[in-house]
């Protein structure tokens, strides 16, 4: 049974059909990119996705349950239990050090843990600046801190919108890593993107027009790009 | 770590690295616990300050034999005295009165505690001088015109007890038949002008009225000036009746009356201005957390969007205020009773008492108040929908 599947998911706004009987399945540990221009539809399934919204029709399962059907309150613990979620404006509490923003993380889900928040930073290379708060830190460091905040209650879909989007290269490059060593170790990752490099690193990426799936690409030297960049 | 401390760490971090924009509200909660505080102080210290102001209108309190006694004397009366605190005593007189005659004149004579009567009866104008040797007298302005004496005149009064018995007898006859008639001298020290009785009195000292009695003692009324509310006067009241059944204890309704009237008017009106500062205080609390959310809408979002339920951001925002509200609480008690202090010393003209039972009770209420005013504002940030505020929209 696949991790997430969408099944005949329409979101209607009035008129707009913001998705249009879409289905797309995701099995565990995937990489998966969402691509597609702006207004095709991307941002909402990745809203219905990660339980921000619900669709008008259709069905979205996932971990083997209907989250259409679920009321709000159910959906907030769906995306606090089993989502991981990036942004593009990275959207750290600005009052919070990186490892308490981390531990925010863990306050909502379980129990909070500094030293595991810090192995987190750790992992993401910024355990030297735990302590600074985010505007102390550079654009890509603050993505690195959303990452590590993503990962620190091992979700298993790790949804990242536009991850890239405010980066420079060389920090592209590092959270590009950061996914490739995740999906290494078996985490579910859907990226939403409109950057083909990014979304050329992807197991699959779909590209979404006019909210239906217009294209899907299988990405057949995966395993070799993903080496070859590693190797950089 | 717990729960618990990260939510502290999380408030804590909230409104020590976010100081410029909660200090507004700090400053609202403070000025708001500021007046509390102060206007609480003076609610409570009205009475004592009032009643320190009521005891220039005269004694508040006598006691006078009861029915079944033999009458005042020292020892009854000491006993009574016992049963009030010395600090709330201003001033203690004891009355004797007696009908002399002077120049074939019958005028009332008042022995009395002179020192004790400057003190229960302090708006007395007396010109010249108070009596303070042994045949000094103070006359009543109206008896110094009956009788055509100034200060330093000296006067000669007849005590007869036979006169007593018999006052409708013409008072020449009596003196004339009364061998037991005692004569005594008297220097006019000071008269007397207060606008009542005590104008067709003459006041001496209890122990010239005593010898111009003949060495009887005997006492019929003390009057006492007490710094005590009303309701510690009719604890008094109650007290001495029950341990010293020879003397019934009155309260001076004159006095205690006016003081009473005044005192509930004026704190009604400390009352009335203590809520409208609390109302002002939760509107100026609301407003100020109203601003806060909105600008914390995406904050909110993105907490939403970890997983935080309703409640949590609701607790995380009333900690915030409770914990804004207890800083502001402790300020304001300390602020409340300098803000008090200069309203006595420019109203009453007399320090306040500190109140240290007002800084928790003062902070409790700055907490309960800022948590009510912050519930509106935090229930709206609970509308907040993650995926709008996250995109930025």
């Amino acid at each position: 049974m696949s991790l997430l599947e969408l099944k005949n998911v329409s979101k209607i706004y009035g008129s707009l059909k913001a998705l249009d009987d879409v289905s797309l399945k995701v099995e565990e540990g995937e990489w998966l990119a969402i691509m597609g221009p702006s207004g095709s539809g991307k941002s909402t399934m990745m809203n219905i996705i990660s339980c921000l919204d619900k669709p008008s029709l259709g069905e979205v399962i996932l971990d083997g349950v209907d989250i259409a059907k679920e009321n709000s309150k159910k959906l907030t613990e769906i995306r606090r239990d089993k989502i991981g979620l990036i942004f593009q404006q990275f959207h750290l509490v600005n009052y919070l050090t990186a490892v308490e923003n981390v531990m925010v993380s863990q306050y909502y889900h379980s129990m909070p843990d500094e030293k595991e928040a810090l192995e987190a930073l750790e992992r993401v290379g910024l355990k030297e600046r735990a302590k600074h708060l985010p505007s102390q830190l550079s654009g890509g460091e603050q993505q690195r801190v959303c990452i590590a905040r993503a990962l620190i209650n091992h979700p298993e879909i790790i949804l990242a919108d536009e991850p890239t989007g405010n980066l420079d290269e060389a920090n592209e490059n590092i959270v590009l890593d950061l996914f490739e060593q995740l999906h290494n170790e078996g985490t579910t990752l859907i990226v939403v993107t409109h950057d083909p490099e990014v979304a050329e690193v992807a197991q699959r990426t779909v590209v979404l027009n006019h909210g239906k799936i217009a294209k899907e690409v299988i990405n057949e030297n995966f395993g070799k790009k993903a080496d070859g960049k590693n190797d950089k | 770590m717990e729960r618990r401390k990260m939510f502290i760490r999380m408030i804590t971090a909230s409104l020590l690295r976010r100081r410029s924009r909660m200090f507004v509200a700090l400053l609202a909660i403070a000025v708001g616990a500021t007046i509390l505080s102060g206007l609480t102080m003076i609610y409570y210290d009205v009475p004592r300050q009032m009643g320190e102001q009521f005891r220039n209108y005269g004694a508040n309190m006598i006691f006078v034999a009861s029915a079944e006694s033999e009458g005042l004397n020292t020892e009854n009366v000491e006993e009574a005295l016992s049963c009030i605190s010395d600090s709330q005593k201003r001033g203690v007189a004891p009355y004797r009165y007696e009908t002399v005659t002077v120049n074939e004149q019958p005028v009332i004579v008042a022995g009395t505690d002179i020192e004790g009567a400057k003190k229960t009866s302090p708006y007395w104008l007396v010109t010249g001088e108070w009596p303070s040797e042994k045949g000094e007298i103070l006359i009543g302005k109206k008896t110094a015109e009956l009788l055509s004496v100034e200060i330093d005149d000296t006067i000669q009064m007849t005590y007869s007890a036979q006169a007593l018995e018999n006052p409708d007898q013409p008072a020449e006859t009596d003196r004339s038949e009364n061998e037991d008639a005692i004569n005594m001298e008297f220097t006019v020290k000071g008269i007397l002008d207060t606008g009542g009785n005590e104008e067709s009195y003459i006041f001496m000292s209890l122990e010239d009225a005593n010898e111009l009695t003949n060495g009887e003692s005997k006492i019929d009324v003390v009057e006492l000036s007490l710094s005590a509310t009303q309701d510690e006067l009719n604890e008094y009241v109650d007290l001495i009746s029950k341990k010293v059944p020879d003397i019934t204890p009155r309260l001076v309704k004159r006095v205690t009356q006016s003081e009473t009237t005044v005192l509930t008017k004026l704190q009604s009106l400390v009352f009335l201005v203590t809520i409208v500062v609390l109302l002002l205080m939760m509107i100026c609390v609301a407003t100020t957390m109203m601003a806060v959310v909105t600008e914390r809408r995406k904050e909110v979002g993105l907490r939403k969007a970890l997983g935080a339920s309703n409640k949590s951001i609701i607790l995380e925002f009333i900690g915030e205020g409770v914990l804004l509200g207890a800083v502001g609480g402790l300020l304001g008690s300390i602020l409340g009773f300098i803000f008090a202090q200069a309203i006595s010393m420019n109203v009453f003209n007399s320090t306040i008492t500190f109140r240290v039972l007002l800084v928790p009770v003062t902070i409790i209420a700055s907490m309960a108040v800022v948590a009510a005013a912050c519930i509106i504002p935090v229930r709206s940030a609970t509308d907040v929908d993650p995926a709008i505020v996250l995109k930025g929209e």
